[in-house]
């Protein structure tokens, strides 16, 4: 049995981040990460994955943005180079092709059981990521089987899918970055959309989230927030970090020539049944995008950031409202409807009932665990690469507090 | 961290008692489960009595504080009585309830004063498809629109987002937007 101080599970941004921190504070830790470091990034993204912020905002504790186009948006390829450029200058000790089985007290402390041995330790500091398993509803396997079905995470681009028709379900950032891939590449694309957050990849000038950062909304706090569940739960943006800065939203789509239905709600008889609630989640969709733009405009004006106007995106329209989508001519169907992690070997009592880590700000409720790398764990920004390094530094201080009570207790 | 605030407006709906129940059933789902009953019965020709009494919910049986009773049939034009309205502007009037039932406590839970609340519905079908002329048209709606004229102490804006919150709370417009598994059979 190996001992440490800290079990870090996952070495992609989070762990790293926190592995930075550690070294810091000279605290003895191990990263067990099942595959290599920056797995997900360099294996389980499309070819024309970008980020969704800005470089200069891809930063990590240590790591700051240290390339020519920091208004640009990295690749997933040069994002996980990036972290194993930084796995290496901060020297962590990752563990890799290790894959952990069971969490465990071991009073004091944890157990840490891998397919490599166990690891005793203080704490313990769950970084496994929030994309890791797609979520795909049970409606999936009434598609007839000669209909291939793909998730974000085994799509690769356009020349990988058969001639037909695609249909893309889900309409937040993956859904439709990999719509629009699919429509410029001239497939016939149709998109089912279901609950979606709008936004403009740039407003009067600047990157929408350079404003949501200098506004201040990207560090609004988990506990300042009315329904955190609800919260935690929002899709990601519809935003794409393409070279040219467009929106991506439902009316560039069908300009270009996607069509848009409701959410995927039945199959039957040779067609997919769309929901009739679209025209109500693109109008939800516009009035909260434009409850933030008004936010951005009332701080321009007081911040002098207003020289240049206004250019506020068009209401949605949908071109043919249609409630059932004929499954002739269609031999892929894209579901990119979200992504719920697992954690198996981790006790229920841990997790609420859709299986997710119950936590406050990422403090778990048996002393010494934690999680991090979650949506808004801390701040709304967690749910970037940006929001890691404020959220590893909290909770490195809240860890740091429980070893020293630990030892003063021993 | 849940804060259970009690609205300042008034507009007839007991908003704090919905929050409450929001938290205690958030805490038992069990207690949530409902279900809703009809009993209908043949009177003539097309025309028919729904009676509407009994229900479960929140772990026992429960009841109205009367049976109510909604009478259907078809207009002279389709030959018939017409005693009553039809059962698709029925299907109307139930997501014009549910919807202007919701506009009110949303609107309750977020300050907003109502003065007046009016909706109108249009609800257009193809009769083709009643008729078996044609098995392309579906024989409900094909579209059905609901405008709302309101008068309250809010911007549009925030009138807007009211209404649209009501739609995405609302099981009338739940149960007409998507489709629901039904089972019928013969005693």
């Amino acid at each position: 049995m190996a001992v440490t101080a800290v079990v870090v599970i996952g070495a992609g941004p989070a762990g790293l981040a926190m592995s930075a921190c550690l070294r810091d504070e000279s605290i003895d830790h191990v990263l067990l990460e099942r595959s290599e470091v920056a797995h997900s990034w360099r294996h389980e993204r499309w070819d024309s994955l970008r980020t969704l912020t800005p470089n200069w905002m891809n930063r990590l504790p240590g790591l700051p943005y240290a390339g020519d186009d920091p208004d640009g948006y990295m690749t997933a390829a040069e994002v996980a180079d990036s972290l194993v450029r930084y796995g290496q200058v901060i020297d962590a000790p990752v563990q890799t092709g290790t894959t952990v089985v069971a969490l465990r007290p071991a009073n004091p402390g944890w157990h840490v059981d891998t397919d490599q041995g166990r690891w005793r330790c203080r704490a313990v500091v769950i970084a496994t990521g929030a994309t890791s398993h797609p979520r795909i509803p049970t409606i999936a396997a009434q598609l007839p089987a000669a209909i291939q079905q793909l998730s974000p995470t085994h799509y690769r681009n356009p020349d990988h899918l058969g001639p037909g028709r695609v249909l893309v379900v889900g309409a937040s950032a993956s859904g439709i970055q990999i719509a629009d891939e699919l429509t410029r590449s001239g497939r016939d694309v149709t998109l089912a959309v279901g609950e979606h957050v709008r936004l403009p990849r740039t407003y009067r000038g600047r990157d929408i989230h350079w404003w949501m950062d200098t506004i201040g909304l990207a560090d609004e706090r988990w506990n300042e927030i009315d329904d955190l569940a609800r919260a935690r739960r929002l899709p990601s943006p519809q935003l794409a970090g393409t070279p040219d800065r467009r929106s991506c939203d439902l009316n560039a789509l069908q300009a270009a020539g996607a069509a848009a239905v409701g959410r995927v709600v039945g199959v039957s008889g040779g067609r997919v049944q769309c929901s009739g609630s679209l025209a109500n989640l693109v109008t939800n969709a516009d009035l909260k995008q434009n409850r933030l733009l008004d936010r951005i405009d009332a701080f321009a004006a007081e911040a002098a950031l207003n020289d240049i106007a206004s250019d506020r995106p068009a209401p949605t329209t949908i071109a043919t409202p249609r409630t059932e989508v004929s499954l002739a001519g269609i031999d892929t169907v894209i579901w990119a409807t979200g992504y719920r992690p697992t954690y198996p070997w981790l006790d229920t009592a841990l997790l609420d009932r859709r299986g997710q880590i119950i936590h406050e700000g990422g403090v778990m409720a048996m002393p010494g665990l934690y999680a991090l790398g979650l949506p808004l764990l801390r701040r709304r920004k967690s749910s970037f690469l940006d929001g890691i390094g404020a959220d590893t530094v909290d909770l490195t201080t809240h860890l740091r507090a429980h070893l020293d009570r630990n030892v003063a207790a021993a | 961290m849940t804060t259970t605030e009690v609205p300042s407006v008034d507009n007839g709906v007991n908003v704090a008692a919905l929050l409450a129940a929001r938290e205690a059933l958030t805490a038992a789902p069990e207690a949530a489960q409902f279900q809703w009953r009809a009993r209908c019965q043949w009177v003539y020709g097309t025309h028919a009595r729904t009676t509407i009494e009994d229900f479960s919910g929140l772990g026992t049986e429960q009841s109205h504080r009367t049976a109510f009773a909604v009478d259907t049939d078809h207009p002279e034009i389709f030959a018939s009585e017409d005693n009553a309205m039809t059962p698709v502007e029925m299907v109307l009037a139930g997501l014009a309830g549910c919807l202007t039932a919701g506009v009110a406590a949303v609107a309750t839970n977020r300050g907003v004063k109502l003065q007046a609340v009016t909706a109108t519905l249009e609800g257009d079908m193809d009769i083709q498809g009643i008729l078996g002329i044609d098995p392309d048209v579906r024989n409900g709606f094909g579209g059905i629109t609901v405008r709302y004229e309101i008068a309250a102490d809010a911007p549009r804006a925030e009138v807007e987002a009211i209404v649209a919150q009501s739609q995405k709370r609302s099981a009338v417009y739940d149960i007409v937007t998507n489709p629901t598994n039904v089972v019928v059979t013969v005693a």
